[in-house]
């Protein structure tokens, strides 16, 4: 067979450009039940009474489930265990569901949704993050004792010693907007009991498998082998896959649990809207002391999070707002709070960027302020302050262990743009012309995966049969990125095989062990580095197995060309003979492997630590037109640049840094959820506004490889990288184009164009 | 009732009439390509090809369609399932990612190249401005229907000469030209 084209290659191109991929929604059981949530019109409220009866009589309606249905866990969480399955004590957000209604058809289950009453007692809303910090402000959940989450610092050197040796004080505030991943598929699940050994199976569009096993079987209150997970194709998830899709399957568990039956819950786009999780608003005070020579001597800032009604993985997001609060640039003094607050707004949690989106829009507008005060040129006050190779992070972690590209990829990014002549260009708010011309840059360093974070690990399975086809599977899931795709591009590499002889095996949770969530850009890293690790381990036993026969030793032997071979190339056993001879040896060309993190550290009283065990670095640059009059932005152009370490896919990294800029262009200019009163307005992408095709400018993607020591494949990171900068380059530029600063997203000046494309539907 | 389905003539029982179609295609006839998103309209995960024109159907009924002659994505590849070779370009510009907005998609810029096919790159962003994607910013969905346009071109030749000639054997050509395409490609 020839060998497939590994530029662009996935393992699930066909089955989705034919339409024949199922998505969780186009499952099919016998005697399917169909579920839908119920809410109340509260934002915060004692609930005092669900009054189920009339909905539970309505013709069709099988059962309406609430709280005290639940024989395990209403409760849960991944940090704090304050999640609520079914609200039981309070409502504490317009999101909240009361109920699930259980219905023969899933139109009958909505209309029955109308008729569950709920009797509570309204209680004062807190929906402003600073005021809920005030002593006096009502408490979300009383027993936390204060609406703070949780708080993180980073205390280095002196930052009032700092400030005394500055030329200039530059100080401004930020904030930033809530927004929605809008992934393209809603929440859904589809649980089915096993009759066979009653197992629940759980089919649901989801990034964290693991965790949506720990919540259903928290909430059923059966132990972990008694929920499977099976990996369903998912449309979209940018992070916001993890908590609200695994709740939504533990109510459809549920329901399939107490009635014996497979049940289907499919989210309404408005559902999904209101309920699910969103990126954290921020709100940012931030100092900065600068020499006249343009030489930053200390940053203090101050970072306030909504983090909505439930806790979710705030501290987690604003851990790394905080490690990040000074962006790819060396700082001796540095004292940063940071505050993870609950409100009754709609829930934060993760989404791509994970709290660095909101921080670089602040950091690579000030440096530029800063540089305007000290008289230098963006680029160069970047390139005095930037790290370099041997720097030492905010947080007192050398970077030495790895290539530090922040130079590299910003020099690229110049060069490709011809930035420097075309900045002189830029009108400032001058001149005859209706439309101003902008360009404007961003640049950031990340850490890679989760660092102090969490427990950080994964595992890969290969199976190779008696024939030479090899199944393998990894504890990372595909979220629509291409996973599985890079996955077996590494290992059809490593043992030197065709690409078709490998199969990625449908992953399960009762198959693979618990490898953590698909998030914080550590898929490729992370399952890469344990598909790394399971095929040396595989290797190793195939050369034991054939040393002799090869006349040569163990650690010789090489894999390539489907053969493996001795020491000449002459001397060689195919690769699938050698399987099936093994099988006659009574030997399994069987390989677990496990990558695990490289150590990382911190201490979070002084917030110092090697945070992260690698770092990326990024820098991304745009040019646009601002129309006078209608306050119209046009993007013109976009250039990124990424140091991915390795790309195994290239066309894929190339897609994942188009869409992050995408995404991140609709974050600076166009996306906002809007929830006045805590009641969102902002319910289908009719009203919150994504980019489409016509809003973005052609894009260039540049790959940096710099393969990374501490990776086994020397891949790194490039989800979140590219999402994470195009909104402060975008805010760069309009200066550049207007002379005008804008410190809160989404950027508005003046009319501001309304979406045009509606169906009948539409209001 | 009927409805002409991907080349198939469908009789619809009188009980369906007033299901919304995209219903009626997604669970009486199981062609779950086209997806619901919003319904509403707004994003384009539910298109189909109504008389080759891209239809939003997720607002629509079934009896909406009497009589008409309707593409969804399980009908575009070949019969012995080789891509079309506008599927095959949007696999090899790696223009997909979850996929979930990829049917819709590739028959929107279908319709567009059958009219269009020589359209400039702005055209081609033009003409995907209904379909909503989160994934991939559209850059290499533009790039996939731009490589697939030669492809158009030659069809629309193949009907110039055949209907010039009045020859039927010329309309054949899709199937070879298509697998002409994935070899060069």
């Amino acid at each position: 067979m020839p060998e497939l084209d590994k530029k662009s290659w996935r393992n699930d191109a066909y089955a989705k450009v034919t339409g024949r991929a199922k998505f969780t929604d186009d499952l099919k059981f016998a005697n399917l039940l169909h579920a839908a949530p119920v809410y109340s019109d509260y934002v915060h409220a004692k609930l005092i009474a669900i009054t189920t009866a009339e909905a539970e009589n309505f013709p069709g309606v099988i059962k309406v489930l609430t709280a005290k249905d639940v024989p395990g866990a209403n409760r849960f969480g991944q940090i704090i265990r304050d999640f609520r399955i079914f609200a039981d004590d309070k409502i504490r957000y317009h999101g909240d569901v009361v109920a699930v209604v259980v219905a023969e058809t899933r139109e009958i289950a909505i209309r029955a949704t109308q008729l569950v009453k709920v009797n509570a007692e309204p209680l004062p809303a807190v929906l402003d993050p600073e005021a809920a910090m005030l002593p006096g402000a009502p408490l979300v959940h009383e027993n936390h004792g204060t609406n703070i989450v949780k708080t993180h610092v980073v205390r280095r050197g002196d930052v009032e010693a700092g400030f005394r040796q500055a030329d200039f004080i530059v100080e401004e505030n930020f904030q930033t907007q809530t927004v929605e991943h809008a992934y393209m598929e809603t929440e859904a699940a589809v649980c089915v009991p096993r009759s066979t050994d009653g197992v629940i199976e759980v089919y649901g569009s989801m990034q964290h498998p693991f965790s949506t096993r720990r919540f259903v079987a928290a909430c059923l209150g059966i132990p972990l082998s008694e929920v499977e997970i099976i990996g369903t194709p998912m449309g979209g998830g940018f992070g916001g896959k993890d908590d609200t899709a695994a709740i939504v399957c533990a109510r459809t568990a549920l329901a399939a649990k107490l009635l014996n039956r497979p049940v289907k819950m499919v989210y309404r786009r408005d559902w999904s809207m209101r309920e699910s999780y969103k990126r954290h608003p921020y709100r940012v005070h931030y100092k900065m002391g600068v020499t006249k020579e343009g030489r930053i001597t200390a940053v203090q800032c101050r970072i306030v999070a909504d983090g909505g009604a439930y806790c979710s993985v705030t501290p987690w997001v604003t851990w790394r707002s905080t490690v990040q609060c000074c962006g790819p640039y060396v700082v001796e003094n540095v004292h940063c709070d940071t505050f993870g607050v609950y409100t009754n707004n709609v829930v934060a949690g993760a989404m791509r960027g994970f709290g660095s989106p909101q921080m670089n829009f602040v950091i690579e507008q000030m440096v530029e302020i800063a540089a305007q005060r000290v008289g230098i040129s963006g680029i160069e006050f970047r390139r005095r302050n930037m790290v370099r190779q041997g720097s030492v992070t905010i947080t007192g972690q050398k970077l030495d262990g790895h290539k530090v590209a922040m130079e590299q990829a910003l020099d690229t990014v110049l060069r490709e743009m011809d930035y420097e002549k075309k900045l002189a260009k830029c009108a400032h708010g001058k001149g005859d012309a209706d439309e101003l011309y902008g360009i404007g840059l961003a640049m950031s360093y990340r850490g890679v995966s989760l660092g102090a974070e969490g427990v950080d690990f994964c595992a890969a399975i290969i199976n190779a049969q008696a024939d030479g086809s090899i199944f393998v599977e990894v504890g990372v899931h595909e979220n629509g990125q291409g996973s599985e795709s890079a996955m077996s591009l590494l290992l059809a590499e490593e043992l030197g095989v065709d690409l078709n002889r490998i199969r990625y095996r449908r992953s399960s949770t009762s198959n693979i062990p618990d490898s953590g969530t698909t998030v914080a850009s550590r898929g490729t890293i992370m399952g890469g580095g344990a598909v790394m690790l399971a095929a040396r381990e595989l290797k190793k036993k195939i050369a034991e197995a054939f040393s002799e026969k090869l006349g040569c030793a163990a650690d010789k032997v090489r894999f390539k060309d489907n053969f493996i071979c001795g020491r000449s190339d002459t001397d060689r056993i195919a690769f699938d003979d050698a399987m099936r001879q093994m099988w006659q040896m009574q030997q399994f060309p069987f390989a677990l492997g496990t990558f695990k993190a490289p150590r990382v550290s911190w201490n979070e009283h002084t917030g110092q630590g090697d945070a992260y065990f690698t770092w990326v670095y990024g820098c991304q640059a745009v040019e646009l037109t601002v129309n006078k009059k209608s306050g119209k932005v046009k993007l013109l152009n976009a250039v990124a640049v990424h140091d991915v370490g390795r790309a195994v896919n290239p066309e894929m990294v190339r897609g994942q840094i188009y869409g992050g800029m995408a995404m991140s262009a609709g974050y600076g200019l166009y996306e906002e959820v809007k929830a006045p009163d805590g009641k969102m307005t902002t319910l289908n992408l009719n009203t919150y506004r994504i980019p489409r095709s016509m809003d973005l400018p052609e894009m260039k993607a540049i790959i940096i490889e710099n393969p990374d020591p501490v990776s086994p494949t020397g891949a790194k990171s490039i989800g979140e990288p590219a999402n994470e900068i195009l909104a402060p380059a975008i805010a760069n530029a309009i200066f550049n184009a207007t002379g005008q600063r804008h410190f809160s997203l989404p950027i508005h000046l003046g009319a501001v164009p309304e979406p045009t494309i509606c169906g009948e539907g539409c209001k | 009732m009927k409805l002409f389905v991907n080349g198939k003539e469908i009789d619809v029982p009188a009980a369906a009439m007033d299901k919304r179609i995209v219903e009626f295609l997604r669970e009486d006839l199981d062609l779950t390509g086209a997806k619901n998103a919003c319904d509403i309209g707004a994003c384009g995960a539910c298109t189909i090809l109504v008389n080759d024109e891209p239809i939003r159907i997720c607002i629509k009924r079934v009896k909406d369609f009497a009589g008409q002659r309707i593409l969804t994505i399980e009908g575009l590849a070949a019969a012995d399932g080789t891509l079309h070779p506008l599927q095959q370009a949007f696999v090899d510009c790696g223009a997909i990612q979850c996929g979930f907005c990829t049917p819709g998609m590739v028959l929107t810029a279908h319709a567009f190249l059958l009219k269009n096919p020589r359209p400039t790159r702005e055209q081609v962003r033009r003409a995907i401005f209904q379909n909503l994607c989160r994934c991939t910013g559209y850059q290499q969905i533009i790039d996939a229907i731009e490589q697939a346009a030669p492809h158009y071109q030659r069809e629309e030749r193949g009907l110039q000469s055949a209907s010039a000639s009045k020859k039927p054997a010329a309309k054949k050509s899709s199937k070879d030209t298509a697998l002409a395409n994935v070899e060069a490609g």
